[in-house]
C-alpha cells in the first residue's frame, strides 16, 4: 500500500517538475523569440537605412559625372558666364572632396552644388541658342531628374533612419539595441532653405 | 454644391466646406508598412476564402445539376457529384492562382495591348519613375505605353521585383511633369502596397465564380431537363428535395458572383485612397496627383477599346465613363473606384 502511494507521490512530484521545466523551456523560447524578433528588426531597420544611403551617393556620383558635360556645353554659347561656370566647378570640386561618412559636411557641400547649378541654369534662360541645343536639352532634363532623386533618395534615406532611430530607442528594443551597440544614424539635413520649400504644381 | 470642374489657373482644384468637412475624417494613423502585412495577409486569408467559397459553390452547382438531370437527391447518390464538383473547382482555383502568380501581369499588359518602352523613348517619363522607385526604395518597374488617345494608367505585378506601370499615350501627353509624377506615385504605391499582387488574385478568384455560375446557367439551360424515368421513380420527399436543392444553387448562381464583385469592388476602393495617400508619401506634393485626377474626371473619353469590367478595377480612374462620376446611390457600391471628387478632396486635405 505504502509503496502503491509513494509511487505516485514520485510520479507526481515527477509530473511537477517536468511541467516546471517545461514551462521555463517554453518562457525561455518566447524570450529568445522576442529577442531575435527585436534584434533582427533592428538589424533590418539599419540594413535599410545604409541602402538608402548609398542610394544618395549613387544619385550624387550621378551628378558629379553629368556637370563636366553640361559646363562644356555650356561653354560653347555662354563662355564669357565665367564666373557661373566656374562656381559651378569649384562647388562640385569640393563636394568631391568631402570624405566619406561625413554626412554634415557632404549635406553643406552638396547644398553649395545645388545652388550653383541652379544659378547656371537661371544665366542660360538667356541664351536663347543654348536652350534650343538638344544637348542641352537632354542634359537639363537628366540634371533636373538626378537633383530630384537625389531630394527623393535622401527623403528615403531620412524615413529609414527615422524607423531605425524609433526602434533604438524606443522600449524594449533600446535595451537590444543598447547591448549589440547600434550605433545612432545622422539625419541627411537639407541646408538650403529654397529646397524646403513645398513645389508647386504648374497648370500648362 | 460648387462644380470642380475646369482649371482654376492658380493653386489647385478648390474645395468647398462640405469637402473640407469630408477630408477631415481622412485616416492618416495607418503606415505603409502596416499596409504591407495587411495586404499581404489579406491575399492569403482571401485566397482560402475564395478557394473554398469556389468548392462549395462547386459541390452545389454539380450537385443541383445531377439532381437536375434525374439521380436520386439522396446523400448517396449525389455524393460523387459534390466531390467531383468541388474537386473540379478546387483545381481551377488552385490553376488559377498559379496562374495569375506567374503569367497574369503579362497577359494583362498583352490584353491591354501595351508595349514596352526603353529610356531613349520617354526620358522624361523613365526619370519620374526612377525618381519614385528611389523615393518609396523599391526597384525600378517595366514601363509600358498602352496606344489608345483615352487618359488611363494601372500597374501590375505579384510584387515590386516584377512589376511593371502602364500608361496610355493620351494620359501622358495630357500632362505636366507634376502631374505625372503624381500619377505614377499613384501606380508605383500600388505595387509598394502590394495592391497588385491582391488584385490579380481577386480579380482571377472573382472571374472564376462568375465563370462557374455562367457555366452552372448554361448546362441547366442547355441540357434537355429530368429524365422522366428517374423523376417518376422518386416521389414525395425527393421532389422536395430536388426543389429545395435546385432553389439554393439557383440562389447561389444569382448570388455568389455578386458578392464576389462586391468583395472585390470593396477593396479596390479602398485601396484606390490608401494609393492616393501614398503618392503623397513619395512625392510629399498632393497638388500634382490632385490636379491630374481633375484632367482625368473631365476627360470624357472611355477607354473601351481594351478595358472591361474585369480589368477597369487596375486603373488609376475606372475606365467605364458612365461608372466615373456615380453618387453615393447604391450602385456606388459595385464600383470599383471612389469618386473622382473625393479622392481630389481627400488629396486636398494633405495640402493644407
Amino acid at each position: 500500500m505504502n509503496g502503491i502511494v509513494g509511487g505516485t507521490l514520485g510520479a507526481g512530484a515527477a509530473l511537477g517538475g517536468l511541467v516546471v521545466v517545461g514551462v521555463i523551456i517554453a518562457v525561455g523560447l518566447v524570450l529568445l523569440l522576442l529577442f531575435a524578433g527585436m534584434y533582427n528588426g533592428l538589424v533590418r531597420r539599419r540594413v535599410d537605412a545604409d541602402n538608402g544611403f548609398s542610394q544618395i551617393d549613387v544619385q550624387l556620383k550621378r551628378r558629379y559625372d553629368l556637370i563636366p558635360n553640361l559646363v562644356e556645353t555650356v561653354k560653347g554659347y555662354a563662355a564669357h558666364e565665367r564666373g557661373t561656370l566656374e562656381a559651378v566647378i569649384a562647388a562640385r570640386s569640393r563636394a568631391v572632396a568631402v570624405p566619406a561618412g561625413a554626412v554634415a559636411e557632404r549635406a553643406q557641400a552638396e547644398g553649395q552644388l545645388t545652388q550653383a547649378l541652379g544659378r547656371l541654369f537661371a544665366v542660360a534662360e538667356s541664351y536663347p541658342d543654348l536652350k534650343a541645343n538638344a544637348n542641352f536639352g537632354a542634359l537639363q532634363e537628366e540634371l533636373a531628374s538626378t537633383e530630384n532623386k537625389i531630394g527623393f533618395a535622401r527623403q528615403h534615406y531620412n524615413d529609414c533612419v527615422g524607423r531605425y532611430e524609433e526602434a533604438r530607442q524606443a522600449f524594449p528594443t533600446n535595451l537590444v539595441a543598447a547591448a549589440f551597440n547600434f550605433e545612432k544614424r545622422d539625419y541627411f539635413k537639407v541646408e538650403e532653405a529654397a529646397a524646403r520649400e513645398a513645389p508647386k504644381v504648374s497648370f500648362s | 454644391m460648387s462644380r470642380l470642374g475646369g482649371q482654376t489657373g492658380t493653386a489647385g482644384p478648390r474645395m468647398d466646406d462640405q469637402m473640407r468637412q469630408r477630408v477631415s475624417a481622412y485616416p492618416g494613423t495607418l503606415t505603409f508598412l502596416d499596409l504591407i502585412a495587411k495586404n499581404k495577409r489579406d491575399s492569403a486569408v482571401l485566397m482560402v476564402f475564395m478557394v473554398t467559397f469556389g468548392v462549395v459553390i462547386g459541390g452545389v452547382l454539380a450537385s443541383a445539376i445531377a439532381v437536375y438531370l434525374g439521380a436520386a437527391p439522396d446523400m448517396q447518390t449525389l455524393l460523387p457529384s459534390i466531390v467531383l464538383g468541388g474537386l473540379v473547382a478546387l483545381i481551377f482555383g488552385v490553376f488559377g492562382a498559379i496562374w495569375s502568380w506567374f503569367g497574369g501581369a503579362s497577359a494583362i499588359l498583352a490584353m491591354s495591348g501595351a508595349r514596352e518602352i526603353t529610356k531613349e523613348l520617354d526620358p522624361e517619363l523613365f526619370n519620374v519613375v526612377e525618381e519614385l522607385a528611389i523615393a518609396g526604395g523599391i526597384p525600378m518597374p517595366r514601363i509600358y505605353l498602352i496606344g489608345d488617345s483615352a487618359m488611363n494608367a494601372f500597374a501590375t505585378g505579384r510584387d515590386p521585383q516584377h512589376a511593371a506601370v502602364a500608361i496610355t499615350v493620351g494620359l501622358r501627353q495630357k500632362l505636366t511633369r507634376d502631374e505625372l509624377q503624381g500619377v505614377m506615385a499613384h501606380e508605383m504605391s500600388h505595387i509598394r502596397h502590394y495592391d497588385t499582387r491582391f488584385a490579380m488574385l481577386m480579380a482571377t478568384m472573382a472571374g472564376l465564380i462568375v465563370f462557374a455560375c455562367d457555366a452552372f446557367w448554361r448546362i441547366i439551360w442547355y441540357s434537355r431537363g429530368p429524365r422522366r424515368s428517374n423523376s417518376d421513380r422518386e416521389g414525395g420527399g425527393g421532389g422536395i428535395l430536388i426543389i429545395v436543392l435546385i432553389v439554393i444553387a439557383v440562389l447561389l448562381a444569382i448570388v455568389a458572383p455578386i458578392v464576389a464583385r462586391l468583395i472585390q469592388m470593396a477593396y479596390s476602393r479602398q485601396r484606390e485612397y490608401l494609393a492616393d495617400a501614398g503618392a503623397v508619401e513619395l512625392t510629399r506634393n498632393p497638388l500634382g496627383l490632385a490636379s491630374a485626377l481633375q484632367k482625368l474626371g473631365d476627360d470624357d473619353e472611355p477607354l473601351v477599346d481594351t478595358a472591361n469590367r474585369g480589368t477597369a478595377h487596375m486603373y488609376i480612374v475606372n475606365p467605364l465613363r458612365k461608372m466615373r462620376d456615380a453618387g453615393q446611390s447604391l450602385d456606388s457600391m459595385f464600383l470599383s473606384h471612389p469618386p473622382v471628387k473625393e479622392r481630389i478632396a481627400r488629396l486636398l486635405a494633405l495640402a493644407r
